[in-house]
């Protein structure tokens, strides 16, 4: 195929008017071409589905140790020690990815499924007897705060850092903006008490971060490595479920049709979650680095260029989805790219359906109805899309 | 386009075209079996597109990676010898994979 030259934006996809209503700019880059240069950034964007997973299906050519943000690893000093999983290529992302895959597994779920359970039916029934109240902060925050550091082993005190480390991780990603620079003005406190926790002594026994440093005793990781993998779970174990559930709750609470089905069969919980995923996209972008010259889409690339993948875009590009602009509990989700896709796809992709499917087959048994009872108000991150209040009304089945 | 046959978890035989090149977890997928969710997409992360091989003539199905193996311990259905996951299979002729009753 001969090489054609990509058609090019202005478009910030960083901006608060961007975050706002990102879905007519995704539109227009996916119709722009397979590959577009973003001028603004001094990068190429992918936003069609083919494109996005071939990116992610070939990491030898785009690769993620050079950073997955618009920062390049090889030309500036990230602002933490690289992740062990995402910021690395194989072979060493192999070890440390086995590691996780292994304290996340299927088998370590179904570990955790009655506790996450009845901790979602005694938050739903709290809120029913409430009635009325905000969505975010009360449940898609406080229902995996009740489970999450829990799980992870993290102790009492303290954990009011958790949920502003995990923003400044996320807004690290994007360019040297506002929201990135706040975040990283800040994060000093944060770094230091996520790293103090992430040591083996003040991790519980039978947690996962106990059973990360124990593949330190067994060779699989270097002692120095297990606190460094530990910080992938606090970086990226939270505000991901944060999000996911509370645009599973703004879907249903938009769309009382689907809430219906849901109500009538509660068997697809799992699936409404699921659909929440592809249609919000909670970790909008994602950036790769070209590690050769290469060519996408008929376009030629050359050596150290960042591409950025929008997740979001993919989810809803009509020649991947039938109406992709419908919430609908009963599509066939498998291939969407919410929670990424190749060698990086999320390590908690089970961790977070498991959180999801609890806390709606919970709703869904004790409420027949979701009430939008005021105005949503957006939460701006670089990476992800969510809602920093919902009101809610809740109405007993 | 290899055929191969899917027994459901209510006994019916259902025998489908796959495309050439394809996992059994991608032509169960276009075929529209629901009893394959595939919820990682095929990366071999979720165990939720779980198969029992019944039949493999041809002998063409590679063994399981380690990490296959690992995640066939998480699978909803009871765990079994022939269990496999089908995005880990090519799609060859003359297979016959029995479907279990959940994937969650």
């Amino acid at each position: 195929m001969s090489t054609t030259e990509a058609p090019a934006s202005d478009l910030d996809p960083f901006s608060i008017a961007f975050f706002d209503d990102p879905f007519p700019e995704h539109a227009r880059l996916r119709e722009a071409g397979p590959v577009v240069r973003l001028r603004h950034l001094g990068c190429w964007g992918v936003a069609r589905w083919q494109e996005v997973t071939a990116v992610f299906n070939d990491w030898p050519t785009y690769v993620s140790s050079r950073g997955v943000g618009l920062q390049d690893f090889a030309r500036e000093t990230p602002w933490r020690s690289p992740s062990l999983v995402l910021e690395r290529d194989p072979p060493e992302h192999t070890r440390a990815r086995a590691v996780l895959g292994r304290v996340l597994s299927p088998a370590a779920m179904k570990g955790l499924r009655e506790d996450f359970a009845a901790a979602a039916e005694r938050k739903v029934a709290e809120l029913l007897d409430r009635g009325t109240f905000d969505a975010i902060p009360d449940l898609a925050e406080a229902f995996p705060l009740s489970v999450f550091p829990d799980a992870l082993g993290v102790r009492p005190d303290g954990r009011e850092h958790l949920l502003p480390f995990a923003a400044v991780t996320f807004n690290a990603f994007g360019p040297d903006n506002d929201l990135r620079r706040q975040a990283l003005a800040g994060v000093a406190p944060h770094l230091a008490w996520v790293m103090e926790q992430c040591r083996r002594e003040n991790l519980a026994p039978g947690s996962f971060g106990a059973a990360i440093h124990a593949a330190a005793d067994t060779g699989e990781l270097t002692p120095e490595e297990a606190p460094v993998l530990v910080r992938s779970l606090f970086s990226a174990g939270l505000d991901t479920t944060i999000n996911g559930i509370g645009a599973a709750l703004w879907c249903l609470a938009r769309f009382p049709g689907e809430y219906a089905r849901l109500h009538a069969d509660p068997s697809l919980a799992r699936a409404a979650f699921e659909e929440a995923i592809r249609f919000e996209s909670p970790v909008q972008t994602f950036f790769r680095t070209t590690s050769r010259p290469t060519e996408l889409g008929g376009v030629p690339l050359g050596e150290g260029e960042k591409v950025l993948m929008f997740l979001a875009a993919a989810n809803r590009d009509p020649r991947r989805w039938d109406r992709p602009d419908a919430y609908d509990i009963a599509r066939r989700t498998s291939g969407h790219v919410g929670f990424g896709a190749g060698i990086h796809m999320c390590v908690g992709q089970l961790l977070a359906r498991l959180e999801g499917e609890v806390l709606l087959a919970a709703l869904a048994r004790r409420v027949r109805g979701i009430e939008i009872a005021g105005t949503p108000v957006r939460r701006y991150n670089n990476t992800l899309r969510g809602l920093a209040s919902l009101p809610l009304t809740l109405h007993a089945a | 386009m290899p055929s191969i046959t899917f027994i459901h978890p209510d006994g019916r035989r259902q025998e489908i075209e796959a495309d050439d090149g394809s996992s059994v977890m991608q032509a169960a997928i276009a075929e529209g079996l629901e009893e394959i969710l595939a919820e990682c997409g095929g990366n071999c992360m979720c165990a939720t597109c779980h198969v029992y091989v019944i039949e493999d003539s041809a002998g063409a199905l590679p063994p399981p990676t380690q990490d296959e193996d690992a995640l066939l311990d998480g699978t909803a259905a009871e765990r079994r010898p022939n269990s496999r996951l089908s995005c880990q299979l090519p799609a060859s002729e003359g297979l016959v994979l029995e479907l279990p009753e959940r994937q969650t």
